[in-house]
């Protein structure tokens, strides 16, 4: 019962969000919502592995406050990403886009992917035993074994 | 011509080697005050000044803005302080001898009570031509700064060619600075 309920709690448990304040929020819920979203993808400049959603710190409430500014001002959520990255650069996004200096991050899973195949490949067919064809003389003795009696 | 074997024996001690060499350079420059990892590079660089106008903080009896630090001849720094941070006190002192070199540097009060700044520049002296309020951060916002202090280094033609997050130490001057001064007095 104790651990079914435990389980519950932890099911239940959400993130925290450093948002402090309703005040922080805006009334209309669907742009709040909208805000939020947005949020979670810019990246702290302060903490640097959280969001502005997430983070604690006065920077990141300044940006929160910005992001919520240009939705209610009828911003694309392109157009608020944007704004930030023309300030703080791509690294402000906590997903970067790819081009020639992120290839090396977004590919490394398949060139591991392939380069551990290839090894794999080479090594089974390194294993694989080399069997000569029987002899005469062994075909003599198999075809005497396997003779119905 | 080596082996097979012997290929595979010092493959790995070669990455190994590899590895740590540039785990050392990383480590000196950290020491050295040259590199920082959370560092970022600013967008600026090779950009004109993001337009602004802020007010007079004391001791300045004017603010300035983007428009001003343009016309002023020859090259500057701009710096953004705040009375609540500590490395900008560890920095005061090189600013003040980059003013008594003869730099012309302007500075920004970030996110600080007016009467606080004030205090700072009075206890620990005063390196600027002028110095103006930020007190919302707004401005700082469109430089892209993440923290105090951050200097940027503005050509003649009022161009960012270089930002520095974190304090100016005479290291700083000596490997970053100066070389700038070089290139674009």
């Amino acid at each position: 019962m104790i651990r079914l309920l435990v389980i519950a709690f932890l099911l239940a448990a959400r993130p925290a969000f450093a948002v402090d304040s309703p005040a922080e929020m805006l009334p209309d819920h669907a742009q709040e919502v909208r805000a939020a979203e947005i949020g979670r993808q810019l990246r702290c400049l302060v903490c640097q592995n959280e969001s502005i959603e997430d983070s604690g710190a006065d920077l990141a409430k300044d940006l929160r406050r910005i992001v919520r500014q240009r939705v209610v001002a009828g911003d694309t959520d392109k157009q608020v990403v944007d704004w930030m990255v023309a300030r703080y650069g791509t690294f402000v996004m906590l997903k970067p886009p790819f081009n020639w200096i992120t290839a090396a991050l977004w590919l490394s899973p398949v060139i591991a992917l392939v380069l551990g195949g290839f090894a794999a490949f080479a090594a089974r067919r390194r294993r694989a035993p080399q069997v000569a064809p029987l002899s005469a003389v062994e075909q003599a003795r198999l075809a005497e074994l396997t003779r119905p009696l | 011509m080596i082996s097979r074997r012997q290929a595979l024996m010092l493959g790995p001690f070669g990455v190994a080697l590899a590895g740590g060499a540039a785990f050392w350079a990383m480590l000196d420059g950290m020491k050295q005050g040259t590199f920082d990892p959370r560092g970022l590079p600013s967008v600026l660089i090779g950009k004109p000044l993001p337009s602004f106008t802020l007010p007079a903080q004391a001791p300045s009896d004017s603010g300035f803005s983007s428009a001003d630090l343009v016309a002023a001849p020859g090259v500057k720094l701009l710096n953004f302080f705040a009375s609540w941070c500590v490395p900008c006190i560890e920095e005061h002192p090189e600013l003040m001898a980059l003013r008594r070199g003869g730099m012309p540097m302007w500075g920004i009060a970030y996110k600080d009570k007016p009467e606080a700044a004030a205090g700072f520049i009075k206890r620990n002296g005063d390196p600027f031509r002028q110095i103006a309020a930020d007190e919302t951060g707004r401005v700082a916002i469109d430089f892209g700064l993440y923290g105090v202090p951050e200097t940027y280094f503005v050509d003649r033609e009022g161009i960012v060619r270089w930002r520095w997050a974190g304090a100016i130490t005479p290291d700083v001057t000596a490997k970053a600075l100066r070389p700038l001064l070089k290139q674009y007095a």
